[in-house]
Formats: C-alpha cells, sequence, structure tokens
C-alpha cells in the first residue's frame, strides 16, 4: 500500500510494517488501513518509555496491531502520548473487539479511551489503585482484595442496551420486563474451567443477558519479564496455555530469534515442529476430554486423556518435566532427542490414534451428541472475524487462516498436510475441527520423524547459547561465557518486533520491547483465548444455560493465557 | 443359651466381633472416603486431573468423588495459582465447608506464590485459610498428590506417626503418646 502522509517513521519487512502517527491523526490512520485491507484488530497495547535509554518523544506510546483480511500482513501503529493527556478516542466502533484490549490497557497503563462503553479493570480487581505495569510501579506492591466485585451495574447496562430495563427518569431504573433469575456460573464452577465468571440472566433456562469477568488467574505475566532475563522468561510462558507448553516456548524463543536475527539450524526446527505438533494434539485432546465430560460423557475422558499420558512419559524423559517443560531456549532447546525416541513417539501415535477412533465410535453417531452441539453455539464466519476469533475456533466457522498455511514458517510449506475447515460455526463444528486437526498434526510428527535431519540442533553464537559444561569447567573462557550468559542474560538489540505462531488455539504472539539488555523492556502476549472470551457473554445470550457450558468448553478457554 | 450374657456372646461368635471407640470408627469411614473439592485454578489442576485419571487412579485411595460443591465435600485441594483477586472466592468456599475439613495446598503457587512474587499473586493461601498438607513441585508429580493424600488420612486417623508426619505433633501432652513419642 501507498503510506498517506500522517504515518512517519516507516519501517517494514516482509511480514510486519511499523510506522508513528501523531495523536490527532489516529482514527485516520486506523481508517486508512482499515480500508486498505487491515480488517482485523490483532492487540492493543501501550509502552512506558519513561525508564528507556533512548530518546523518545513522549513517555509514553500506544501500540495498535492489525492484521489484513488476506492474513499475510501485518501492521504495528504506534502514537505517543504526554503524560499528562492520556486519553485518546475508542476504537470499539471500527472494531468491536477493541472492548477488551482497551480495557485491559487502562487497567495496566491508565490510559483513558474516550467514548468506551465500559471503561472499568478488566485483569486486576476493583479495590485495585495505580497501574501495575507502569515502570513506577514496584513489581511486588501487593495489593489485597477484600470482596469480589459486583457485576450488577454490568448486567444492568446489557439489560438496558437489550431493552428489558429502562431509566425511570429518577435515576433509578424500572422493573425488568421479564420475570429473570440472576445466577453467577464460576468463578469457581467445574464447567467454568478454573476461573472464569459469567453473570447471567436468566427466563427459565433461557440466558436473556450475559455479563462475563476475568483476571482471576492474572499473575502478572508481563511485569515478571521485565524482571528477568530472556531465558528466565522461558518458564514463565510454560504457564500461558499450560495445555500445551511447549508452543508458547517456541512462539516466546521464536520471537527473540527474529530480533536477534539467528535462525536455527535445520535439526533444531524440525524438533520444534515435531514437538509443537505433538503438543497441538495434547491440547485438542484435553480440550475435547474436557467438553466431553461437560456434556455427560465421562467416559470418553478415559479414553482421551490416557493417551496424553504417554506423552507425559515420553515428554518427561525428553525435557524432564511432565507439563511445564521449559525446553526451549533462545536460540536452540535444552538438549537432542534421545536415541530411540521414534519408537516411543510411534507408541504414543497409535495410542492417541486408538483413543480418537474409540472416542468417535462413542460419539459420532449419538444423538445425544449430535442434538446438542450441532447448530448450537453458532458463530458466523463474519462474526468469528468480528470478535477477533483465530485457530479451530475461527477455522470451524469457516475462514481459511492458518499461518501454516498463509504465512509458512518453519518449513511447513515442507510438510503435507490439510488446515481442516467447518462450515456452520457451531459447537460441533469446533469440536471436530479439532478432532481433524489431531489427524493433520499427527500426519506432520510423522512426517517430521521420517524427514528429520541430522546435524546441530542449536545456533552456534557464544553470545546466545550457553558453552558445553567441559569448556566451563576447564576453560576460562567457557567460565566467563556461562557467567556472563546467566547473570546478564542473552543481548538483543534494541527495537520493537512483533512475531506470531500457530498455537493450539490461534494466532499466539509476542509484542517484545528491547532496550538493548538482558532483559526485555516490555513483553505482551496477543492471546487467543481473550478475544475468544471476550465474545462468550453475547455468544450465550437467547441460548440455553446448559448450552453455554459446552460452548466454553469448545471455544477451549485456558485462563492461564487469557489473563497472563 | 444366654445372648445377653456379653460373655457367652463372644464365645460363640469368636473374632467376628471387633471392640473399638466410636471417634476411632468414624475417622476410620472418613478417612476411606475422602470427598475433595477441587479448588483448581491453573495448571496444577492438569496435573490433578491426571491423578484423577486410570494410571494414577485416586479411587484406589477412597478420594475419588470429586465434589465441586463444598457443601458436599471435606478435603479442600488447592491446585493451582491462588491471586489476590481470587482470594475472597476461595475464603468464602472454604467457609462453605462443613467441619471437619482438611486442605492441601498442591504446587509451589498455592504454597508459597511460587514464582510468581509479584504484585498480583498471593504468597501462599495459608495467609487467608489454615492448610494441613503442602506439596512441593510445579506441578507436583501425581505420586506427591497421593502422598499428600495419604498424608491427610493419617491426620484423620491420628496415626499421622507411621505417615510421615512427625514432625506434625509431637506435643505429648495433647493425645496419647504413641510409640513414636514415646521412643523419644
Ligand atoms: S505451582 Fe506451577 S504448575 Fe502449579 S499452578 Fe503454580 S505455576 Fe502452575
Amino acid at each position: 500500500m501507498n503510506m498517506p502522509d500522517c504515518f512517519t517513521d516507516i519501517r517494514s519487512d516482509t511480514l510486519l510494517t511499523h510506522a508513528t502517527i501523531a495523536r490527532e491523526n489516529l482514527l485516520l490512520g486506523i481508517e486508512i488501513l482499515k480500508s486498505s485491507g487491515y480488517t482485523l484488530l490483532l492487540d492493543i497495547t501501550a509502552i512506558d518509555y519513561t525508564l528507556y535509554p533512548s530518546f523518545h518523544p513522549e513517555p509514553f506510546a500506544l501500540v495498535y496491531l492489525l492484521r489484513s483480511g488476506d492474513f499475510t500482513q501485518a501492521f504495528s501503529l504506534k502514537c505517543y502520548l504526554p503524560r499528562d493527556a492520556l486519553t485518546v478516542e475508542t476504537l470499539t466502533p471500527h472494531y468491536p473487539c477493541a472492548d477488551w484490549l482497551e480495557r485491559e490497557v487502562y487497567d495496566q497503563y491508565g490510559i483513558l479511551f474516550e467514548g468506551h462503553p465500559n471503561p472499568e479493570r478488566i485483569l486486576n480487581h476493583h479495590q485495585f489503585i495505580g497501574h501495575p505495569l507502569r515502570k513506577e510501579y514496584p513489581i511486588t506492591q501487593a495489593q489485597p482484595c477484600s470482596e469480589a466485585v459486583d457485576l450488577m451495574p454490568q448486567m444492568r447496562q446489557r439489560l438496558l442496551e437489550k431493552k428489558i430495563i429502562f431509566p425511570d427518569g429518577e435515576g433509578g431504573y424500572t422493573e425488568p420486563n421479564k420475570d429473570l433469575m440472576f445466577l453467577n456460573l464460576g468463578p469457581s464452577h467445574p464447567a467454568s474451567h478454573g476461573t472464569i465468571r459469567t453473570f447471567v440472566a436468566l427466563e427459565g433456562e433461557s440466558i436473556i443477558a450475559a455479563v462475563s469477568e476475568i483476571g482471576y488467574l492474572h499473575r502478572g505475566f508481563e511485569k515478571s519479564c521485565e524482571n528477568h532475563t530472556y531465558n528466565q522468561i522461558i518458564p514463565y510462558t510454560d504457564r500461558l496455555n499450560y495445555c500445551s507448553s511447549l508452543i508458547n516456548n517456541v512462539a516466546f524463543a521464536k520471537a527473540i530469534e527474529e530480533m536477534l536475527g539467528v535462525t536455527l539450524p535445520e535439526r533444531g526446527i524440525y524438533i520444534r515442529v515435531l514437538l509443537i505438533e505433538l503438543s497441538r494434539i495434547l491440547d485438542h485432546l484435553i480440550c475435547l476430554a474436557a467438553n466431553l465430560v461437560d456434556m455427560g460423557a465421562l467416559t470418553n475422558f478415559w479414553y482421551l486423556f490416557n493417551p496424553r499420558e504417554d506423552a507425559y512419559t515420553f515428554l518427561s524423559k525428553l525435557t524432564g518435566a511432565r507439563l511445564t517443560n521449559s525446553y526451549m531456549r533462545v536460540g536452540g532447546m535444552a538438549n537432542d532427542l534421545y536415541r530411540g525416541y521414534e519408537s516411543d513417539l510411534e507408541f504414543i501415535l497409535r495410542k492417541i490414534e486408538k483413543g480418537v477412533g474409540d472416542t468417535l465410535k462413542l460419539i459420532e453417531h449419538n444423538r445425544i451428541f449430535l442434538d446438542r452441539t450441532q447448530n448450537v453455539g453458532i458463530v458466523t464466519a463474519q462474526q468469528a472475524l468480528f470478535y477477533g476469533f483465530s485457530g479451530p475456533n475461527l477455522r470451524a466457522s469457516g475462514v481459511q487462516y492458518d499461518q501454516r498455511k498463509n504465512t509458512p514458517y518453519y518449513y511447513y510449506d515442507r510438510f503435507e498436510f490439510d488446515s481442516p475447515i467447518g462450515s456452520v460455526g457451531d459447537i460441533y463444528d469446533r469440536m471436530t475441527v479439532r478432532f481433524a486437526e489431531i489427524d493433520q498434526s499427527i500426519r506432520i510428527v510423522r512426517q517430521c520423524v521420517a524427514q528429520m535431519p541430522g546435524g546441530a540442533i542449536n545456533v552456534s553464537n557464544p553470545a546466545i547459547i550457553l558453552p558445553q559444561k567441559q569448556a566451563v569447567y576447564t576453560t576460562i573462557e567457557g567460565a566467563m561465557n556461562q557467567f556472563k550468559l546467566i547473570f546478564e542474560g542473552v543481548k538483543v538489540p534494541r527495537g520493537e518486533h512483533y512475531s506470531s505462531l500457530e498455537a493450539s488455539n490461534g494466532e499466539l504472539g509476542f509484542y517484545v520491547v528491547s532496550d538493548g539488555s538482558g532483559t526485555p523492556y516490555k513483553v505482551k502476549v496477543k492471546a487467543p483465548s481473550f478475544l475468544h472470551m471476550a465474545a462468550y457473554p453475547s455468544m450465550i445470550e437467547n441460548e440455553q444455560l446448559a448450552d453455554a457450558i459446552i460452548n466454553l468448553g469448545s471455544l477451549n478457554i485456558i485462563a492461564g493465557e487469557m489473563d497472563r | 443359651m444366654d445372648m445377653k450374657n456379653p460373655a457367652t456372646a463372644v464365645d460363640v461368635l469368636g473374632e467376628s466381633i471387633i471392640t473399638t471407640r466410636v471417634d476411632a470408627m468414624v475417622n476410620w469411614a472418613r478417612e476411606s472416603s475422602l470427598w475433595p473439592m477441587i479448588f483448581g485454578t491453573a495448571c496444577c489442576a492438569i496435573e490433578f486431573m491426571g491423578v484423577t485419571a486410570s494410571k494414577y487412579d485416586l479411587a484406589r485411595f477412597g478420594a475419588e468423588a470429586i465434589r465441586f460443591s463444598p457443601r458436599q465435600a471435606d478435603l479442600m485441594i488447592v491446585a493451582g495459582t491462588i491471586t489476590y483477586k481470587q482470594g475472597p472466592v476461595l475464603k468464602q468456599i472454604y467457609d462453605q465447608m462443613s467441619e471437619p475439613k482438611w486442605v492441601i495446598a498442591m504446587g509451589a503457587c498455592a504454597s508459597s506464590g511460587g514464582f510468581y512474587d509479584n504484585y498480583t499473586t498471593m504468597q501462599g493461601i495459608d495467609t487467608i485459610i489454615p492448610v494441613d498438607v503442602y506439596v512441593a513441585g510445579c506441578p507436583p508429580r501425581p505420586e506427591a498428590l497421593l502422598d499428600a493424600i495419604i498424608q491427610i488420612q493419617g491426620i484423620i486417623s491420628g496415626n499421622h506417626h507411621d505417615k510421615g508426619l512427625q514432625t506434625m505433633c509431637c506435643n505429648e501432652n495433647a493425645c496419647t503418646p504413641c510409640d513414636l513419642v514415646k521412643a523419644r
């Protein structure tokens, strides 16, 4: 596209364009981008430059990440804000998914969005004072919370929008024109997948209005990142989507490697692809198992979970841990595959095939399963894009967006596999797409094993990868190298970068700002579950209560990556 | 034969009678049928699923009747990170469990905040509710959680000296000293 004059400081490479825009032109710029094809909003975040070593015109900047409608290009638009005027106009009329994204920026940085429909905190609790991602906020300054927030004001807002209550003219509201019962689903509810709270207004069994509250598992990932070296962050990434830790490991390491300008040797990449696909299978297994349990089909849980248990055995043999593997490093991984891994892997794949096969035999023609899932919780393709969906949830609605196909990285163009899509976008499609993806990932894993090249697994750069232990113990250079890398971390050149890959839940991206030291200046995760959850309240309105439960399961919301 | 006479009754029924104290029997029943309430919030909850699944099979210890209603449970397993935002919820659910009740803090986060030493994570759930057994690990292996459940059973039956919890009770005046305490 031709850059209009309002964009300055333009830098672009094959997948990502950076530009800066003045605050007064922000909306204009967004409109230009939207009309020139950047129809998807990926993420909104802010940067606090107060401690940044080099000059920036203003202490704060907002960053909007957009993606083109053909899914190949990303755009990062930056807008500086002076400390005394931290307000911009909201993007919610242009991109509905901006709603929660802007709330998060407000919560974490204290930037106000004029005209936002619900300018409340989202991750931190309602009694919280201050904005934790500002550089002046000390990382350990805790603020206990004495009671859960009352969601009734938000609910009233929603009922007003739906014309169920009206202002009574005296500052209050009329009685609802329906016989409503209010109910909390969660945050501690077996079907709320941990820590999600949804407050619903019921008429009989139907949900008339719903509002969701998240942040119960906000464990300060992004602030912790600013206080650890790059390799120390790897274990934190494990715990974003803890059902497929290795994918998060790779996504983070890949982003940093791109900033460093290094690429792994072929074998390293093959191992990563192998583990990504195995993790994708494991993630889908647990999503489907839990979703079927929510439906009352307990037997399937054992069929699908037991192969996962076998995979744990393989992973602990390879990485030392069952679930939180922390196996990747910036520039490579902890160790090579062990001898004879092929047969272990094949054993697991067979078990998975059997488990999936047995499950499908039980549900494929099962009247209860079909009645409960087909044409329930429909998200059309257009809605899904509107909401900012990605991954299997988006593909279930019939949109062919899979980064492994659209912008192949890591030799994905060498592998033969399909990226299955749904046709209706109901719960059935979201589940069957995952079943089909398991098959495809098994294909990729088998191809990886068959084509596995020999050679090194890590980049051979002593400024990135730790030296051999032998060298550390016997040479002064080795000892110094180890010491510097551990204490100071891998030094990443100054700059800002966004990198993403196709994780099991969709586009998992990292927006990293480096100040040239061994610790990131800022890390923002673009987590697929966050936007999926933002859509959930409107998805379940006008549906049955029981369907809302399996609807949540079919979206596979993982609180770890949603709340971070 | 005069069955009302205890001496005769014992003669006739022999070893098919066991005499015990009521509380010992009640505790035996309690320890063998724990009903856990799983307060799962994060990664540890995934590992808890592993504990209930076939390979590790929590049912072997009589504790497989997982309840999500605090009113039906007597063992709370806090599996996952507890944030300050979650705190009031955890406290309320704990209060809703009826006595007697026990708590396991599963994993580093529940025990101490784990490696989330920051503004949002509670530095251990024992700052708001009492904890009986802490399980180390991030996440703990299933065997470690099973061990914790065995320890809880030990606490319930009063035999915790035998079950590895020597440090828990050493007050000789509080209970009848067991062999271990006597030996000390
Ligand atoms: S202890 Fe570790 S595995 Fe468990 S919830 Fe905390 S971070 Fe997750």
